[in-house]
C-alpha cells in the first residue's frame, strides 16, 4: 500500500529543474528585506543628494568650484582617502567627491551583506534545509539571493540618480554617477557570491569578501595616492577604483559599466560550479579533524571568546600593518602634490609639516573609524552566541553573565588596542624610514593613542543596545556607527548645527599631530564610556536571555 | 530534607502571551521527575526560569535551597543542562566543548568522560558544524553526565537520539541516580518518561494539571479489560464504574470489553464471577492515555 502510493507520487514528480522554486525565494527573501533594505537605500540616497544640494547653494559659480576643488585637490590625504576631483568645474564632481570612491566601497559592503545574509546565513540556519525539501532546485537559492542584490543595487543607482537630478545637478551626469555605484557592487556582489561557496559560515562569507573589498580600498587609496599620478593605473586592478574610472558628471565612460558586468558575470559563473561541487552546509574545503581534547587556554570565558575572535583579529591586524605602512610611505612625496596654486594655502598652514601633520592627523581619524567597526564587530558576538543558541549552556555554568560580557568587551578593547598599536608601530616604522625623521615615532604613536577614547564609547553603545534591545541591537550599533561616519563625512557640507555634529563620538577626537590634545575632551570621552559600559553590564545582568 | 526543586505560584509573561501561569512543582532529592507536555506548553520557560535564565514575574523558586535568579554561580557548580536544542561553535570540536563546560563546571571527571564517549559512541574530534542534531545532543549529554551535578536539568535529551543511544542514556542515568543525583526530564516522549521516572508533572497551558507518581495518577484514569467468557452476565451494562461494554462472539461463548475506573475493579470481578471465564486481560493506562485525558480537548475541541 505504502509503496504504491511512493511509486505514484515519484512518478507524478516533474523532474527537478535546477531553478525550481526560483521566484518563491526571491519573494521571501524581499519579505525579509522589507524594512532594512528600504532604510539602507534611504540614507544612500540621501546623504548623495543632500551632498549635492549643499554644494549646488554653496558654490554656484564654476570660478567658486574651481578654487574649493584646487583646495582638495592639492591636499595629498583627501586623494589617498577619497579620490581626486576630475573635473574642478563640474558641479557634480565637486559635490560628491567624498561620496565617489568611499560610497562605492559602502555600496559594495552592502552587497556584500546582502548576498551573505541570503545564502550563506540562510544555509546556516538551516531554513535552506528545510526550503530545500520543498520543491527548490540546487541553484535556486543562489539564483534568488543574487537577483535579490543585484535588483537592490540597480534600484539604488537609479534612485541616487534621481535623486541627485531632482536635487539639481544635470540629468546624464546624475545617471553616470548611480552606474558609478553600481559598478563596484556588482563587483562585490560576484566577489562575495564566491566567498559564500568557499567560506563555511556567514561571518566567515562577511570576512573574506569584505578583505577584498578593504584590499580593493588600498589599491585604489595607493593609485591615487602616488605623487604626480605616477600609480594611477593601479585604479583598474580595483574594483572601487572602476567607479572612479566611469568619470561620473566628467565625460562619462560608460563602457566602464560593462567591464563590471562582464567581471560580476564571470564571478557569479564560477560560484555556480562551486555550488555544484560542494555539498549542502559545507564550504568547498573539507572538514579536517580537530583535537579531541581542549588546549589548556580553552579554560573559561576570556580563552573562549580569544579563541572565537582570534582569525578575525589576525585578518584585521594584517590589514592594519599594510594600510598603516602604505599611509606612512606616502608623508614622504607629500610636497610632491603641492603645486604653485595651492602653496600659499599649504604655507598659511604651516609649511610642509603642516602638510605632512595634517595628512597623518586625516589618516588617523580614518583609521580610528575603521577600528571602532572591528570593536562594534567583535562586541556584537556576546548578542550573537545568545541569538544562536550557544550563551545558554554556558551561563547554565556557574559562569556568570558579568564575566561572559567582560570577556566580550575585553575581546573589543583589547581588540582595538592590539590594532591601534600594530598600525601605530608599522606606520611610525615606515614614516619614519621615508621621511628620516626619527621624530615621528612619538608623533605617529600619539596620533593612535589618541583614537581609543571615542572607539570605546561606539563600544559602550553597542554594549547598552545588547543590554536593553537584544532584538534590535545589530542595527542599532550599525545604524548608529554609519551615522557618526556620515556627520563627520558630509556634516560640515550640510551645515548641521555644531552640536548635532558632537554627537558624534569621533567629533571629539583630537586631530593628531596638527591639533593641541585636550586632556578634557579625552578624559570626557572615558568618561561616557564608563557610564555606558557600567549601565550596559548592569542591564545584561538583568534582563531575560532573549534567544 | 527540603525539596531540591521548589516552585510556588510561578507566573512568566512574554508580551502578551502567558508561558507559565501560576506554577507549582516539587522535585524531591534522589527522584527522576518527568515533566510532561506538549510543545509550547512551558516547559523549556520553566527549566529557564530555574536556570536564571529567564527572570520570573512572580511567585517563587527554589533550586537546592538557593535563589536561581542571584546565585547563579555558587548554584550552578551543583547543577547540569542540557538544552532542548544544542548548539555548538562551528570550529571547536566536540571534544573540545565538553572540556570547556567541564572546565567552566570546575572539573572534569576524565574516566567518566572517557566512559561516556565510548557508550554514546561520539567522535570527539568532529567539528560542531560537522555534527547532527543526535550527536550535537550527545555532546551536551556526555559534558553535563560527566559532571559531579547532583542535579540534572535535561530538556527533551532524547528528542535526536535512535532508539538505541535512548537505552544507553536510560542506562547512564540509572547509574547516576545509584549514585544520588537528583534529574528533573522534561519531554514529550511519554514511554521514556514512564521508563524513567518515579513521579510525573503534566503541564498545560503554563500550569501544572496532575503530579504524582504513575501509580496514582493511573488511579484516575481507566483500566482496559477484555474477558471471555460462557454465558454473558446480565447487569453489566449498568455497573457503577464500568464503561464502554461490548460484547461479540467469540468461539463457543462470548467477548467483552469495557473500560473501568480503576476503584471499580472488584465491582466488574464479582458480576462476572458466576460467567465461567476462561480468558482474561487488563492493561493498566499507559502515560499515553493519562497525557491524551489532558489534552485531549486541545486535540478534539471537546473533553
Amino acid at each position: 500500500m505504502a509503496t504504491t502510493t511512493l511509486t505514484r507520487r515519484v512518478a507524478a514528480a516533474p523532474p527537478l529543474a535546477p531553478l525550481a522554486g526560483t521566484a518563491r525565494l526571491v519573494r521571501l527573501a524581499l519579505r525579509r528585506d522589507r524594512v532594512l533594505v528600504p532604510i539602507w537605500l534611504a540614507v544612500f540616497v540621501v546623504s548623495a543628494a543632500g551632498s549635492a544640494g549643499a554644494t549646488v547653494g554653496l558654490y554656484p559659480t564654476e570660478a567658486s568650484r574651481v578654487a574649493v576643488a584646487t583646495t582638495i585637490n592639492g591636499n595629498p590625504s583627501f586623494a589617498a582617502l577619497y579620490g581626486p576631483i576630475l573635473d574642478p568645474t563640474s558641479m557634480g564632481q565637486v559635490s560628491l567627491f567624498k561620496l565617489s570612491a568611499l560610497g562605492a566601497a559602502l555600496v559594495g559592503l552592502l552587497a556584500v551583506f546582502l548576498v551573505a545574509r541570503h545564502t550563506r546565513a540562510e544555509e546556516e540556519t538551516g531554513r535552506t534545509e528545510l526550503l530545500g525539501a520543498g520543491v527548490v532546485g540546487r541553484w535556486a537559492p543562489l539564483s534568488a539571493a543574487l537577483l535579490v542584490v543585484v535588483g537592490t543595487l540597480v534600484a539604488l543607482a537609479l534612485i541616487t540618480a534621481a535623486g541627485l537630478a531632482a536635487a539639481g545637478l544635470d540629468v546624464v551626469g546624475s545617471l553616470s554617477f548611480g552606474l558609478s555605484w553600481l559598478v563596484t557592487g556588482l563587483a562585490f556582489t560576484g566577489i562575495a557570491a564566491v566567498a559564500a561557496q568557499v567560506a563555511s559560515t556567514s561571518r566567515g562569507t562577511k570576512g573574506l569578501a569584505a578583505g577584498v573589498l578593504g584590499l580593493a580600498y588600498l589599491v585604489r587609496a595607493v593609485a591615487d595616492g602616488s605623487p604626480n599620478g605616477d600609480l594611477v593605473g593601479l585604479r583598474w586592478l580595483s574594483p572601487v577604483g572602476w567607479s572612479q574610472e566611469l568619470h561620473a558628471f566628467a565625460n562619462p565612460r560608460w563602457t566602464v559599466v560593462g567591464l563590471a558586468v562582464v567581471f560580476a558575470a564571470t564571478t557569479v559563473a564560477l560560484a555556480y560550479a562551486l555550488v555544484a561541487r560542494r555539498d549542502l552546509g559545507a564550504g568547498l574545503l573539507p572538514d579536517r579533524p580537530g583535537a579531541a581534547t581542549a588546549p589548556r587556554s580553552l579554560a573559561g570565558p576570556v580563552g573562549l571568546v580569544v579563541r572565537l575572535n582570534r582569525g578575525s583579529l589576525l585578518g584585521w591586524a594584517l590589514g592594519a600593518a599594510l594600510l598603516s605602512m602604505v599611509m606612512g610611505g606616502l608623508v614622504a612625496n607629500i610636497s610632491g602634490f603641492v603645486d604653485e596654486n595651492s602653496r600659499p594655502f599649504f604655507e598659511a598652514l604651516g609649511g610642509t609639516q603642516g602638510i605632512e601633520d595634517a595628512f597623518m592627523a586625516a589618516e588617523w581619524s580614518f583609521i580610528g573609524v575603521f577600528f571602532a567597526a572591528f570593536a562594534i564587530a567583535t562586541l556584537l558576538r556576546l548578542r550573537g552566541e545568545e541569538s544562536a543558541g550557544r550563551a545558554e549552556g554556558l551561563l547554565a555554568t556557574p559562569l556568570t553573565r558579568r564575566r561572559w560580557a567582560s570577556a566580550h568587551l575585553l575581546a573589543a578593547l583589547g581588540g582595538a588596542v592590539v590594532l591601534l598599536t600594530v598600525a601605530g608601530v608599522f606606520g611610525a616604522f615606515s614614516t619614519v624610514r621615508a621621511t628620516g625623521d626619527p621624530g615621528w615615532w612619538g608623533t605617529v604613536l600619539g596620533a593612535a593613542v589618541v583614537q581609543l577614547p571615542a572607539i570605546a564609547v561606539v563600544v559602550g553603545l553597542t554594549l547598552v543596545a545588547v543590554a536593553f534591545l537584544p532584538r534590535l541591537a545589530v542595527g542599532v550599533s550599525w545604524g548608529s556607527f554609519t551615522l557618526f561616519l556620515l556627520l563627520g563625512e558630509i556634516g560640515p557640507l550640510l551645515r548641521l548645527p555644531t552640536w548635532l555634529l558632537e554627537v558624534s563620538p569621533f567629533a571629539h577626537t583630537p586631530r593628531v599631530p596638527g591639533e593641541t590634545v585636550s586632556v578634557a575632551q579625552l578624559g570626557g570621552l572615558t568618561v561616557v564610556a564608563l557610564v555606558l559600559l557600567v549601565v550596559g553590564l548592569a542591564g545584561y545582568r538583568r534582563r531575560d536571555l532573549a534567544t | 530534607m527540603s525539596p531540591v526543586i521548589e516552585i510556588h505560584d510561578l507566573s512568566k509573561s512574554f508580551g502578551t502571551v502567558r508561558a507559565l501561569d501560576h506554577l507549582d512543582l516539587t522535585v524531591e532529592r534522589g527522584e527522576v521527575h518527568g515533566f510532561l507536555g506538549p510543545n509550547g506548553a512551558g516547559k523549556t520557560t520553566t527549566l529557564r526560569v530555574l536556570l536564571g535564565l529567564l527572570r520570573a514575574d512572580g511567585g517563587t523558586a527554589r533550586v537546592l535551597d538557593a535563589d536561581p535568579w542571584r546565585d547563579v554561580a555558587t548554584l550552578h557548580r551543583r547543577l547540569a543542562y542540557v538544552p532542548g536544542d544544542v548548539a555548538l561553535w562551528p570550529n571547536l570540536t566536540g571534544g573540545e566543548v565538553i572540556d570547556l563546560l567541564g572546565r567552566l563546571h570546575g572539573g572534569t571527571d576524565l574516566t567518566r568522560r572517557a566512559d561516556l564517549l565510548e557508550r554514546f559512541d561520539l567522535d570527539p574530534t568532529k567539528k560542531g558544524r560537522a555534527y547532527s542534531k543526535g550527536n550535537r545532543q550527545k555532546v551536551a549529554l556526555v559534558a553535563a553526565l560527566a559532571s559531579d551535578a547532583e542535579l540534572l536539568l535535561l530538556d527533551e535529551p532524547t528528542s535526536g537520539l535512535d532508539p538505541l543511544m535512548e537505552e544507553v542514556f536510560r542506562q547512564v542515568v540509572a547509574e547516576r541516580l545509584a549514585q544520588g543525583v537528583t534529574v528533573l526530564l522534561s519531554s514529550h516522549i511519554l514511554s521514556e518518561a514512564e521508563a524513567l521516572s518515579h513521579r510525573v508533572s503534566i503541564i498545560r497551558h503554563g500550569r501544572v494539571v496532575e503530579s504524582g507518581t504513575l501509580d496514582e495518577l493511573r488511579h484516575l484514569t481507566r483500566t482496559a479489560v477484555t474477558v471471555d467468557v460462557r454465558a454473558v452476565p446480565t447487569g453489566l451494562t449498568g455497573l457503577p464504574g464500568v464503561h464502554d461494554v461490548r460484547v461479540e462472539p467469540h468461539g463457543t461463548g462470548s467477548r467483552v470489553t469495557c473500560e473501568v475506573d480503576s476503584d471499580a475493579l472488584t465491582t466488574l470481578v464479582d458480576a462476572l464471577a458466576g460467567a465461567g471465564v476462561h480468558g482474561l486481560t487488563s492493561a493498566p493506562p499507559t502515560l499515553e492515555e493519562l497525557f491524551l485525558r489532558h489534552y485531549s480537548d486541545d486535540l478534539a475541541g471537546v473533553r
